[in-house]
């Protein structure tokens, strides 16, 4: 990209792989829970929707003091982690982009959630008279039909997980190449005397970023609700 | 042979439900709204769970509740067309009716091309669900059970949603499914005109329980039906047997008994079963042989019972060699004509006021 200066590219794509790393790992596990919050009745259920939507109302910058207290490298899971995998979080982007998951991870259930809701039980009981198990159910009629909320959670997670700052600069923080992502280089550019301008490009950056990201959204979304006649 | 005998404790009322089918057949569970018709099939489904009882079709058990027996709904093999179609709206009309296909277990008695040919669907298979009419979508919810290759077909009153005067759209198919498949259907309706058409037996349901259940011929006598169709839609359905055109009137001769009936109707094979309705209010009794009248039809029978209907009326069922008709008359004629059980009688019907509703397959 001949028109950003080196760091600025760097910044931007490491950006993207984090977001993208962030929703592809986050992605089935919130239509799982999504899932489990629509479908479930358990005792315990109003609690384990308050933890996960926890992220939402908590500073993240303590998000990211509890991710390095359970995923540091003496952390309960970090250490498990390390010993039985070899996998190291803290201070790479791997952590950045668990730390930008765990913060767009309440946007994500929430709009598959809506989705999950709106549709109509009495086609998952026609799939059953026509001899569809429980999982062939999920896969041909109930998950093709929350797909405008799962495409519509993975783009807002996306957008949020390319603006993610507290959390990540607390939990991996801000080393170049590796963890500073498009706000974590703007942040610093603030930091330098006369970095205004440079600031100023990464923030322009940020701007058509995201509006692409919406863009996007948009055509999707349109393009699910003509194939399912809405 | 379908057998239900189920309980189920609901909100307002308590299902305790007993019938039999034979196979084949098309049963009517007939009852006014709120009777505990659409949870029986739920559970005939396997949709909705029953307290306890039993479900047994030919000689599976679908449910026993005492042996602790409970298929799947997706293993019992029982094609459900529902009230509101429920098509998928993620897929064209084709992919939808191969969704049973695929996934039919057992013998294999319906080819897609037959069912698109049946039910009329080839100008349809390439559109969206959206983009069909309410008859269509009904035609392809009934496509797309059939394909599942299902031993009995239950129809949720499929043709509720529907606007007014489109029955016609869809109820045609359904006899054709019933003469030429010869598949087992439970028909959930309170429309007697469409339980007329289709049913060969019918279950009375009334909150929650059978009132009665038997042939359509034997029901149609059945005092408890006049409350829930009304007075005037009161009288004997016969499945009588084309003879052949008339000449003189150009009407349809059919055996009814030991009578014969003139029926405005055309074209009909000779043997054929016809499916006529004699309402009791446009019969008229005489003990004597006629003569000198307009009436085309007069059939010669016994008298075998005399009931109160209204204040001022009886129904008299007069038996035309083995087959029952019923007349409505004043009380003040019962007792003028000295009308008894055993007594003959002449039953005289104007042949413009017999409805034939349908032409029933031979091997019903």
């Amino acid at each position: 990209m001949m028109w950003l200066s080196p760091s600025e590219s760097e910044a931007l794509t490491l950006s993207l792989s984090v977001a993208t790393r962030s929703v592809v790992v986050s992605l089935p596990l919130a239509i799982l829970f999504a899932w489990i919050l629509t479908r479930r009745q358990f005792p315990g259920r109003t609690l384990l929707d308050a933890v996960v939507h926890l992220p939402l109302v908590l500073p993240p910058v303590a998000v990211g003091y509890a991710l390095l207290l359970l995923f540091g490298t003496r952390g309960l899971i970090g250490a498990w982690l390390e010993r039985a995998f070899g996998v190291e979080l803290i201070f790479n982007r791997n952590g950045a982009a668990l730390a930008t998951a765990v913060m767009s991870f309440p946007l994500m259930v929430r709009a598959i959630r809506i989705s999950l809701e709106n549709i109509d039980r009495g086609l998952e009981d026609a799939a059953r008279t026509l001899g569809a198990g429980a999982f062939d159910r999920f896969a041909t009629v109930t998950l093709p039909l929350m797909l405008p909320g799962v495409l519509a959670g993975a783009i807002t997670a996306f957008s949020a997980a390319l603006g993610e700052f507290g959390a990540v600069i607390t939990f991996v923080s801000n080393i170049p190449g590796e963890t500073r992502t498009l706000p974590l280089a703007l942040y610093s550019a603030l930091q330098v005397p006369n970095g205004e301008s440079a600031a100023a490009r990464l923030a322009i950056l940020s701007v058509v970023l995201g509006l692409g990201g919406l863009l996007v959204a948009e055509w999707f979304a349109r393009r699910v609700r003509r194939m399912l006649g809405r | 042979m379908l057998q239900v005998a189920v309980s189920k404790q609901l909100d307002s009322l308590n299902l305790d439900v007993r019938f039999e089918l034979p196979t084949p057949g098309v049963v009517a569970l007939f009852g006014p709204s709120g009777c505990g018709k659409s949870t029986t099939v739920n559970i005939i489904a396997g949709l909705a769970q029953a307290d306890s009882g039993r479900v047994m079709l030919d000689d599976g058990v679908l449910l026993d509740t005492q042996r602790h027996i409970n298929l799947a709904a997706e293993r019992r093999r029982i094609g459900y067309v529902f009230q509101d179609a429920r098509l998928f709206p993620h897929l064209k009309v084709a992919a939808n009716l191969k969704y049973g296909e695929k996934r039919a277990a057992g013998r294999r008695y319906v080819s897609f091309d037959t069912v698109v040919t049946l039910l009329d669907l080839q100008s349809l298979l390439q559109r969206r669900t959206h983009q069909l009419s309410g008859g269509e979508r009904q035609r392809v919810a009934i496509g797309r059970a059939l394909l599942s290759q299902p031993r009995l077909l239950l129809l949720d009153e499929p043709l509720a949603s529907l606007d007014r005067g489109r029955s016609e759209e869809v109820l045609p198919y359904l006899e054709t499914l019933r003469d030429q498949l010869a598949i087992p259907m439970v028909y959930v309706s309170h429309q007697f005109d469409e339980v007329l058409r289709l049913a060969t037996h019918i279950v009375l349901m009334q909150s929650g329980t059978v009132a009665a259940q038997g042939s359509i011929g034997e029901i149609s006598l059945d005092r408890r039906l006049r409350s829930l169709i009304g007075a005037d839609a009161v009288g004997a359905i016969i499945d009588g047997v084309v003879q052949g055109d008339d000449a003189v009137s150009g009407m349809t001769r059919v055996r009814v008994g030991s009578g014969e009936l003139k029926v405005p109707a055309a074209g009909l094979t000779p043997g054929t079963a016809l499916r006529v309705q004699l309402l009791a209010r446009d019969i008229i009794v005489s003990t004597q042989h006629p003569e000198h009248l307009s009436v085309r039809n007069n059939l010669q029978g016994i008298v075998t019972a005399i009931v109160d209907d209204e204040a001022h009326s009886d129904l008299v069922s007069i038996d035309i060699g083995g087959t029952q008709i019923m007349a409505r008359v004043t009380k003040a004629a019962t007792r003028e004509l000295k009308l008894a059980p055993g007594l003959p009688a002449w039953a005289l019907i104007k042949s413009v006021s017999l409805r034939p509703i349908s032409a029933v397959y031979p091997n019903g």
